[in-house]
């Protein structure tokens, strides 16, 4: 049961944290604030990876599978287009 | 120390870094530094789990990771800056996938395995089935959601939003059947009808998510989108939950934290509330009583509107998605480039919710090579636009329309606007003759000082640029 408390402690604190991380954001980089923290959320990759890892049968690991590959997609292609997006915005300040 | 402790402590350092991550990617001279750092936080996360003793064979997570990654590689290359929007609906869409297939997996698991692992380690088996239910569901919805936004993106399906009768009353039908079957599965986990409640419960979910979006016409998308991302998060959070893991549940909460932030500034952008955009059906219909019009749309050719902008000492650019549809952005670049080599002075007005997704016309107009300098918020752009001499509106609607100031009865009353009306002069770049998405009446276009230039969007802006470089 405390590991139980600990995790909703744990995912309060990181609430407040989000919150207050984010108070204000030039529009101009709204896109890549949004994409990069969606790569973010690719996290969950961990948790696919333990599943397809210790799944039981074959469908199971299909299952896993299918959110391992979903997940990378998520990351991978999330922080490339994020970084392909901001070197674009970059490479006009050193023009200046 | 043992491999558990070395896992959790990777986790601390991997959570810290997208903590720093995501800070960073607030300020525009950190911006890519922090992608970069957050990118390093998942890639300690990944390797360091693959240490993990539960993992019994290694098969199939190589065979994902190497899939994905090539996958998401490429399209992240050979995606283009006005499929922007699509390419991200799309990537929030799998990870909320991923994140129900999380729950399905430890569903699946237990269905085989039994409570035995949960009990004896002291964890009561009514939270595990709570969290399940809630990877699966949050997860679903922003699948099948984000699935349907990226049609109406994309125009695989109508932009528009779609409504027909007792809308509501199905859709508040559905999430109580979601919901009711959700909690009977939390309740029965042990039961012999769980597979039956678990699938109906899953369908559901993802049927609601395509409900949920269907009302939802394309000017709201930027807030759908905003809304879809925080989802995405609070659904790896609830993956978190399911396999008892920190960096998930920080990582998923950070992101739905800052998704729903985004979303927030959006619904202001429109000043409206965020039940308004999700459930009102806003656009769905042509508005109707706008019958105090006066006057008459006057056409203009691209000759009459050169002598004027030949003429001009300031001209304020209004992007709209029009500009984004037309992928003109390249030619509005070189058109402002020759005005203000012809000596007027430049800029760009954007609108915070102009465009299918947060900082959409940013991204094109960054992409275009236009100097950040000349890129204008709305309230900065708004008390230098009555000394302005011209205002090109190119493919923007709502976002200039008058009626949000001035006419009370209108939907988007209150909404802010930029004040293309104040300018000396307005030139309209649009498509035909219709309304806007809301199905508005724009009375901008209808004023003495507009002039409409229909047509495409980057044919006007190029032969623009064609009748300076005659002259």
């Amino acid at each position: 049961m405390e590991s139980i408390i600990l995790l909703l402690f744990i995912f309060v604190l990181a609430a407040f944290l989000g919150f207050e991380l984010i108070a204000k954001v030039p529009s101009q980089l709204h896109t890549p604030l949004m994409s990069g923290s969606n790569a973010i959320s690719g996290i969950t990759i961990v948790g696919a990876i333990l599943i397809a890892g210790s799944a039981e049968g074959d469908f199971g690991k299909m299952i896993g599978l299918a959110a391992v590959i979903l997940a990378s997609i998520n990351v991978v292609g999330g922080y490339l287009v994020t970084d392909r997006m901001l070197a674009m915005f970059k490479s006009k300040k050193k023009q200046k | 120390m043992s491999t558990e402790s070395l896992i959790n402590l990777a986790y601390i350092a991997a959570a810290i870094l997208f903590v720093f991550g995501i800070k960073m990617l607030g300020s525009a001279d950190t911006a890519r530094r922090g992608n970069m750092i957050s990118s390093i936080g998942m890639l300690i996360a990944v390797v360091i789990t693959l240490l993990d003793q539960q993992i019994l064979s290694y098969q199939y997570i190589f065979i994902g990771l190497i899939v994905g990654a090539t996958i998401g590689a490429i399209a992240a290359k050979v995606v283009k800056m006005t499929g922007m929007p699509e390419m991200v609906a799309l990537f929030n869409g799998f990870g909320g996938l991923a994140s129900l297939l999380v729950g399905w997996g430890e569903y699946n698991k237990i269905k085989a395995l039994g409570w035995d692992v949960y009990i004896a380690n002291g964890i009561n088996p009514y939270f595990i089935t709570t969290v399940i239910f809630l990877a699966v569901l949050i997860g679903a919805v922003t699948f099948t959601g984000s699935l349907f936004a990226w049609g109406k993106l994309s125009g695989k399906v109508s932009g528009r939003a779609m409504v027909f009768p007792g809308q509501m009353v199905i859709n508040a039908l559905v999430a109580a059947a979601v919901l009711g079957a959700g909690s009977w599965y939390v309740i029965q986990y042990a039961g012999v009808n769980t597979p039956v409640v678990f699938f109906s419960m899953m369908g559901l979910a993802l049927l609601l998510g395509f409900l949920v979006v269907m009302p939802i016409g394309g000017g709201d998308m930027p807030v759908v989108i905003a809304l879809l991302n925080s989802l995405s998060g609070l659904a790896a959070a609830a993956a978190g939950f399911v396999i008892f893991n920190n960096v998930l549940i920080v990582a998923g909460c950070l992101v739905g934290c800052s998704g729903l932030i985004l979303t927030i500034i959006m619904c202001k952008g429109m000043n409206r509330t965020l039940s308004n955009v999700l459930f009102s059906g806003f656009g769905a219909t042509a508005a109707s009583g706008d019958s105090e019009v006066e006057g008459e749309m006057k056409g203009a050719t691209v000759e009459d509107a050169y002598y004027v902008l030949e003429a001009a000492r300031s001209v304020v650019i209004i992007p709209g998605y029009g500009m984004a549809v037309a992928q003109a952005q390249h030619a509005v670049k070189e058109l402002g480039q020759i005005l203000e080599e012809n000596g007027a002075e430049v800029s760009y007005a954007i609108h915070p919710v102009a465009g299918r997704m947060p900082g959409h016309m940013n991204v094109l107009l960054a992409e275009a090579d236009v100097p950040y300098e000349q890129l204008a918020e709305m309230d900065d752009v708004n008390p230098r636009l009555p000394a302005t001499d011209v205002a090109i509106v190119i493919g923007a609607n709502d976002v200039v329309n008058p009626a949000a100031a001035k006419d009370p009865a209108s939907p988007i009353y209150g909404m802010p606007i930029i004040n293309a009306h104040e300018a000396q002069t307005v030139y309209a770049l649009k498509r035909g003759k219709g309304a806007g998405f809301s199905g508005l009446i724009n009375k901008l276009y209808f004023l003495e000082k507009t002039r409409m230039l229909y047509g495409d969007a980057k044919e006007t802006v190029s032969g623009l640029v064609a009748q300076f470089k005659d002259s």
